[in-house]
């Protein structure tokens, strides 16, 4: 699961472009990964310049 | 009847040429910006051909922070070879006045432009684009129109909205991460440019002078190599090392599309411009220009298509056709050596850079800087000589 980084993000939309399944909403100045559609394949955090977003593992973060 | 003849959804130079070329015409346009101001925040290093802006107005004075003669590149062991500009004037910008200017100009042609509007849907029916769904100050509104251009960046969500495939390859991503500084002396009409593994790995990394005391430093990495290493840390490094003294005023992450255009750049009533079809010069990164030509030819075909009634992809036809003339065929030839210049090693790169600098000053121009780099990579020697005959 991709969890976004509290304060961290700079609204660039790199990671929007390269998501292949269309499953982050960005706007003005929020983020959202819509996690329904999301397919963890982590491409959104290798190409952020700033390291906000960090892959989870779903079950640590069920708890 | 339609709100709308034409939406323009995104306010950067693209959305702007295209709304300036529809209103011109007469049609009845709007420009939808999600932020709340055009022109900001800057992602851009500001970098512009003089002779590609006069294809569209004169230079205002206020606009330019800087007039740029020469380029000098730097090798990974720290060779720097200074080169004539090959063209007229390279000028760097300020982007913010420019959007605003671009947007004024189409306001002043009679489109209409509201800012804070997030476009989030477009209304679809009978397999044709009618109109969009949009947030104005997050309260949810609706308009038609004939003709949708979706100009809304690298983040551009438009064209998926309409089913076309637009996600950027990795390996055709540049990672990028820029300041601008004050209180660092670097000549006002250079620009440089810095390779290597270490500094951008598979990308480069740029100071742009911004007047006096001010420059634009910044850099982007390309490809898989962004798994391993973090923009904003190199570039923060690169800061420390060579410019301790220097305050940011500014700070921006941003992505940079270094791909070929889109296969599909229209459908059925809609058309993509600018970086959300992937224009921008797949060697460079720079996609003010370019954008401007694309949004330029959907504002022309747009008034054509309305005119004659078809705005069926089929009515539309002569966007793609044009801009692949215009552009697109040569950006095709330009990613193929932007593929070839990544591949690079640092080693090669020293040679090349060792070869060129014991040139006399007069024989060192960009032709034979691509000259040496053929012999060093000689599979793409006809890459380039081909790229010549066009870039
Ligand atoms: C770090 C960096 C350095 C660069 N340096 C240069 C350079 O020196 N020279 C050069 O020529 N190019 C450069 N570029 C590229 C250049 O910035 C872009 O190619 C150019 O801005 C593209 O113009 P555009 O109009 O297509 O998109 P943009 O200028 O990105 O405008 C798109 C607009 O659409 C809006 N938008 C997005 N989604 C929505 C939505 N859903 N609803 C409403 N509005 C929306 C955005 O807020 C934005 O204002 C650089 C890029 C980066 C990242
Ligand atoms: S790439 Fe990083 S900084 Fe840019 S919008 Fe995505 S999470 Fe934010
Ligand atoms: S992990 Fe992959 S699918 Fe999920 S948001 Fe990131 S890029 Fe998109």
């Amino acid at each position: 699961m991709i969890h976004v980084k509290d304060n961290k993000c700079d609204f660039c939309g790199t990671c929007v472009a390269v998501c292949p399944v269309d499953a982050i909403e960005l706007r003005e100045a929020d983020i959202r990964i819509i996690h329904e559609t999301c397919i963890d394949c982590d491409i959104c955090v290798w190409v952020c310049p700033i390291d906000v977003l960090e892959s989870q593992d779903a079950q640590v973060s069920n708890d | 009847m339609t709100d709308f003849d034409v939406i323009v959804v995104g306010g950067g130079p693209a959305g702007c040429i295209a709304a300036y070329e529809s209103a011109k015409a007469g049609l009845k346009t709007i420009i939808l910006e999600k932020d709340r101001d055009i022109g900001y925040p800057v992602r851009c290093a500001e970098a512009i051909g003089e002779d590609g802006l006069r294809k569209f107005m004169e230079t205002d004075p206020q606009w330019v922070a800087a007039t740029i003669k020469y380029a000098q590149l730097h090798s990974p062991e720290g060779t720097a070879i200074r080169l004539d500009l090959p063209i007229e004037n390279g000028l760097i910008l300020h982007r913010r006045l420019f959007d605003f200017a671009l947007a004024q100009r189409a306001a002043e042609a009679g489109s209409e432009v509201q800012t804070k509007a997030y476009v989030d849907g477009l209304i679809i029916s009978d397999d044709q684009v009618k109109g969009v769904n949009y947030q104005y100050f997050g309260e949810k509104r609706s308009l038609t129109a004939k003709i949708v251009i979706g100009a809304d960046g690298v983040e551009s969500r438009v064209g998926r909205m309409a089913g076309l495939r637009t996600a950027l390859k990795l390996s055709d991503t540049g990672s990028g991460y820029q300041v601008s500084v004050a209180n660092v002396d670097v000549e006002q009409d250079v620009i440089d440019f810095y390779f290597g593994s270490k500094l951008a790995p598979s990308g480069y990394l740029w100071i742009f002078p911004k007047g006096e005391g001010m420059a634009n430093i910044g850099l982007g990495v390309v490809g898989k190599g962004v798994k391993d290493v973090l923009a904003k840390d190199l570039l923060d490094k690169f800061l420390a090392d060579r410019f301790p003294k220097a305050a940011v005023l500014t700070a921006v992450a941003g992505g940079i599309p270094l791909a070929k255009t889109l296969k599909k750049i229209s459908t059925n009533g809609l058309m993509l411009i600018g970086d959300a079809a992937r224009m921008a010069n797949p060697v460079s990164g720079g996609g003010i220009i370019s954008g401007m030509v694309a949004g330029r030819i959907a504002g022309q075909v747009a008034a054509e298509a309305i005119r004659t009634g078809d705005l069926s992809e089929k009515g539309l036809k002569a966007f793609p056709a044009r801009w692949h003339k215009e552009v697109g065929r040569d950006y095709a030839i330009a990613h193929r050596i932007s593929n070839s210049i990544r591949d690079v090693t640092d080693d090669q790169f020293n040679k090349m850079a060792r070869e060129l600098k014991d040139l006399p000053p007069e024989k060192l121009h960009i032709r034979k800087v691509f000259a040496t780099a053929a012999k060093h990579k000689p599979k793409i020697l006809l890459d380039i000589t081909r790229a010549f005959a066009h870039l």
